[in-house]
């Protein structure tokens, strides 16, 4: 197995009934994919595959893939789904380039996903649907188990669906029914390999299945069949162990990023002591977020799925004058429709959180897979000068952070801000070190409850545009506060008193003004976190949102080769850190990786006019460390000698 | 934070547990300014804005019924927030001193949910046109009248695109000639009345500007309605389509076509109540001569009928040219509203205990790494 380093020791045997003695090998890491048809559950397979890992102590990074269309004809190549996950016994930073194990669950899911898999890879398969009729549908000439088109693999034939119902026989349940929970007696025998825990999975399928116990009974069981069948075949001849990650102490958990981002939504609305009104429309892939979110009324959350995506960031706007924390959720399309909303909270200056999840584009582009292709569009994509401060979370657990970044920035400046997650981000998972909530950042924000100036005659007067000298934010006077009446719109305002204004001078002085608030939030970023741990480096390699897992991991197999390179991960995109353009300018060579056409390099080129080198791919799925890793290692040799460690 | 009469109010209001950060702004502003002023003139409603209308223009007729009439309500001016959209009529929120936001083109409503979803201790108030309201809003008003959230649209009607100079607008009769339909409109109109029912409005009225008193009473029942109440006001553009209802205002015409709508009251209008209303046989309305039917046809209006059918057979009495246009409320239901159903919700949620971040962040699968 590429990248791993196995012993057999004696003390490490197992004992099975029957006599069987198998060997224990330990790994440091394994990528195992699971590939079936939409309908044969591998997501929930490939999750509960994750928990049961997450729980065991071993570090985590997921990589679901499955396709736009909901159910697409049973055995044909545009309905395979696949879940792909990484797991080691130290910190990993992406699901893998590569999986050491693919289990196929039909001969679409083979053919779609074989080429992935490294030559003298694990091979899986369920024999019993290597029909005739399921082989045609995907075009096999010949039946790949049988004509030797596999011998470059460890090829592992099973009939996991007979084995399956042959388990099921006496639950009472009708073949198909029982045909069913194969992918348990999958997730069974891959528990047996790697010595899963199994008492989670049992707890969740009584759980799942509370209100049907004889499905849930049936899943066990065949659960628990593939289990034994591990231990008692001999077609396994060894079982896997992979040692806890050292992790720092603390309580953990297994996290999604879109789980993530909408605990940072319910933690804002604790920690400002508002009300979050999420105003949305459903949208792959940030319709989870809606879903999540609604769930926790219990917190004074309000959802609100509204008629389209324009009236969801109204409404969460209208929720913002009354004093509530606003949030929108779309993806990239919906975006599009929004713009013109988002004016107007630039123009109002009222907190807003929109979160854009990007996917494919343009268009309706490819809704299941990931991208960074919006970033442009978070940062200019509204008539006249509207700056949008941009957040961007770097990992499934980090989107929690981020969106409470976002939320922090809307209240403090009174300003809409782009959340911006991606597909990887939001369906990927990986163990989070649960935070203390007492420190969280403090989100409070004071409304106006008194007039803040005086008119011609004297008398006190509420100003909804006089700022706050050191943040520029305008006052937040809540409807049903006494003697603040004011009214706000998106014609220009009046300097101080936000009345309708045309004056050149004044509009000149309010598109300046609104510039430097969205500009002067770099004032309240931490330093800039170079990861530079040779401190020689010539090369710096900087990207943003969910390319930090392999950039990282393309960063670690460098210094590991013994040179040098230096990492830069944005969390600001808009306004970037202050400190940015001088360490940017230390370095010989920047290189900034994107899945998208430069868009990133094309902000920095501008901002600092440093020669930034763009790399970038849209293939709808996250880079690969080793591709990455190649191309900064030709980036490092054309720079020329650099003092070997 | 001590408790303060407006503490009561807003809980009287149903403003849960958890608004308190704003409920506790309300009342230090209370604090600091005295007690709401429940009792208002018409000239506390007005600012110190210079009303930019042309001169002439319907806008002022409404916006003086309005700042006379919404006083008598007994709602303080800072409880009061009107949200509009884009066009002339949308600049209404700047000529009155209460809360207010002038949004952009037909989203009115859509902002104006989210305030009072999430705001229940609120008069919020739309102003919109029928080109904001019909054309690029069309989706946000339907979908808001079905949810049936608290707010009150008043929907002003002029059949044109007056700020953009003179286009047809969805209201504008078919044949339209104006700047943008030389050979006139081929659009088949709208009628704001039919299309409510059609999203079953809880509320629908209809009213003229120039009737100071029919606009007061209908807005009066509209502010009283739990819901969403649509309130279509025709209004004369004096610049570019000047006389658009002019029939309908005429000693003699307007006799003769406006159908006045009296709940309880038999449908009879007309000089010397020479017309009245009838069913068609064919599950409709028709207009018909009073000394032609028996009396005992004669439909008696029923505002409150739970099926929106009858309302919008009325509606389907006027044709394009105004005749027999029905004046006053067509309907009149109560129906559970949006807002204080979401209320209701959360505070269901809330009955176990308000929610625990910390519970929550740990979910049900955590595991330990000790130091």
């Amino acid at each position: 197995m590429t990248g791993t380093t196995s012993q057999t020791t004696p003390e490490a045997q197992a004992s099975a009934p029957g006599g069987l003695v198998k060997d224990v090998v330990t790994l440091d890491r394994v990528v195992i994919r699971l590939a079936g048809d939409s309908g044969d559950g591998m997501q929930l397979t490939g999750n509960r595959f994750t928990s049961e890992t997450a729980s065991l102590g071993n570090d985590v990074s997921t990589l679901p893939n499955f396709p736009a269309e909901i159910r697409a004809p049973t055995g044909t190549l545009p309905g395979v789904s696949s879940f792909q996950l990484h797991f080691a016994d130290h910190d990993i930073m992406t699901p893998g380039d590569a999986p050491d194990v693919l289990v196929a669950m039909n001969p679409a899911a083979l053919k779609a996903n074989l080429a992935d898999l490294p030559g003298g890879g694990l091979l899986i398969v369920d024999s019993d649907e290597f029909t005739a009729r399921n082989l045609a549908k995907v075009g096999y000439a010949e039946n790949p188990l049988e004509d030797g088109s596999l011998e470059g693999w460890q090829l592992v034939s099973v009939p996991l669906t007979s084995m399956t119902t042959d388990a099921l026989a006496d639950s009472g349940l009708g073949k198909k029914e029982a045909e069913r929970s194969k992918n348990m007696f999958t997730l069974g025998l891959l528990s047996w390999m790697y010595h899963r825990p199994t008492e989670g999975t049992i707890r969740f399928l009584e759980r799942q299945f509370r209100r049907k116990p004889e499905i849930a009974a049936a899943n066990i069981a065949a659960f628990r069949a593939g289990f034994n069948y591990g231990e008692t075949t001999e077609a396994f001849a060894v079982s896997y162990e992979i040692k806890p990650a050292p992790m720092a102490p603390g309580t953990y958990r297994n996290i999604s990023g879109n789980q993530a981002l909408a605990y940072g939504l319910v933690a804002a609305g604790v920690r400002s002591g508002l009300p979050v009104f999420l105003g949305a429309y459903p949208i792959t892939p940030a319709s989870d977020v809606l879903h999540e979110l609604s769930k926790h009324k219990a917190f004074g959350v309000r959802t609100y799925q509204a008629e389209d995506e324009i009236a969801g960031i109204g409404a969460a706007l209208g929720a913002s004058f009354g004093g509530a924390l606003g949030v929108t959720t779309t993806s990239g399309p919906g975006v599009a429709l929004k713009s013109e909303t988002v004016g107007l909270a630039v123009m109002t200056e009222l907190p807003l959180v929109i979160v854009d999840v990007q996917r494919g584009g343009p268009s309706t582009g490819l809704p299941t897979k990931t991208e960074q292709s919006d970033l442009l569009q978070a940062m200019f994509g509204r008539n006249g000068e509207a700056p949008v401060p941009v957040v961007a979370p770097r990992s499934p657990a980090d989107c929690f952070d981020a969106a409470i970044e976002a939320a922090r920035i809307a209240l403090t400046y009174r300003t809409p801000v782009f959340l911006l997650s991606d597909g990887y981000l939001a369906n990927g998972a990986e163990p989070w070190s649960v935070p203390d909530t007492d420190s969280l950042p403090d989100l409070r924000v004071e409304f106006a409850t008194e007039p803040n100036g005086t008119d011609a005659a004297g008398d006190p007067v509420f100003l909804p545009y006089l700022r706050d000298p050191e943040t520029l934010a305008r006052p937040w006077a809540v409807p049903g506060t006494k003697a603040l009446q004011h009214r706000i719109g998106g014609l220009e305002k009046a300097d101080g008193t936000g009345n309708i204004s045309y004056d050149p001078a004044n509009h000149d002085h309010m598109t300046r003004i609104r510039q430097a608030k969205v500009d002067g939030i770099a004032a309240s970023l931490p330093p800039t976190e170079v990861d530079d741990p040779d401190g020689d480096a010539k090369v710096l390699v900087i990207g943003w949102g969910s390319t930090y897992g392999p950039i990282g991991a393309a960063c670690r197999r460098i210094r590991r080769s013994g040179r040098s390179i230096a990492q830069v991960h944005l969390r600001h995109v808009n306004p970037l850190p202050a400190d940015l353009g001088d360490i940017i300018r230390s370095y010989d060579r920047v290189v900034c990786p994107e899945m998208n056409l430069g868009q990133l390099s094309l902000l920095l080129r501008a901002e600092y006019l440093v020669d930034v080198q763009s790399h970038t791919q849209v293939r709808g799925l996250p880079f690969r460390a080793a591709e990455l890793a190649a191309v900064l290692q030709d980036v490092i040799d054309s720079t020329g000698p650099e003092v070997q460690s | 934070m001590t408790t303060s009469p407006i503490d009561e109010h807003v809980h009287e209001l149903g403003m849960p547990a958890f608004d308190q950060r704003i409920a506790d702004a309300v009342a230090r502003s209370v604090e600091l300014g005295g007690d709401k002023q429940t009792s208002l003139k018409a000239k506390d409603l007005k600012t110190d804005q210079e009303v930019r209308w042309c001169p002439g223009c319907g806008d002022y007729v409404i916006l003086n019924a309005v700042q006379s009439f919404l006083p008598s309500l007994g709602i303080a001016r800072e409880d009061m927030v009107i949200v509009s959209g884009i066009g002339c009529s949308s600049r209404f929120p700047y000529y009155m001193n209460t809360y207010g936001m002038h949004s952009i083109h037909g989203r009115a409503p859509a902002i104006a949910t989210g305030l009072a979803a999430s705001r229940p201790d609120l008069s919020v108030w739309v102003v919109t046109g029928d080109g904001d309201a019909l054309s690029i809003g069309g989706n946000h008003l339907i979908h808001t009248l079905r949810r049936n959230v608290n707010l009150t649209i008043l929907l002003f009607n002029n059949r044109i695109y007056g700020l953009t100079k003179g286009q047809y607008s969805p209201t504008s009769e078919l044949g339209k000639v104006t700047k943008s339909t030389p050979m006139g409109s081929l659009d088949h109109p709208f009628n704001p009345v039919s299309l409510a029912l059609g999203a079953d409005a809880t509320f629908v009225g209809r009213a003229m500007d120039s009737d100071r008193k029919g606009l007061t009473d209908v807005l009066r029942q509209a502010a009283e309605h739990q819901g969403t109440a649509l309130v279509e006001i025709y209004q004369n553009c004096n610049i570019f389509n000047d006389g658009a209802f002019e029939l309908l205002k005429d000693p003699l015409t307007g006799t003769q076509w406006s159908i006045p709508l009296v709940h309880g009251e038999k449908i009879v209008f007309g000089p010397d109540g020479a017309s009245c209303v009838v069913a068609d046989g064919w599950g409709g309305l028709r207009v018909a001569e009073t000394n032609s039917v028996d009396e005992a046809d004669i439909v008696v209006h029923d505002a409150h009928r739970e099926d929106p059918a009858y309302a919008f057979a009325l509606s389907r009495l006027s044709s394009q040219d105004l005749r027999y246009t029905p004046m006053g409320v067509f309907r009149s239901v109560a129906k559970p509203t949006y807002d204080a159903m979401m209320t209701d919700q959360l505070t269901e949620a809330r009955s176990g205990g308000a929610g625990d971040l910390d519970r929550l962040l740990h979910g049900s699968d955590t595991w330990t790494v000790e130091a």
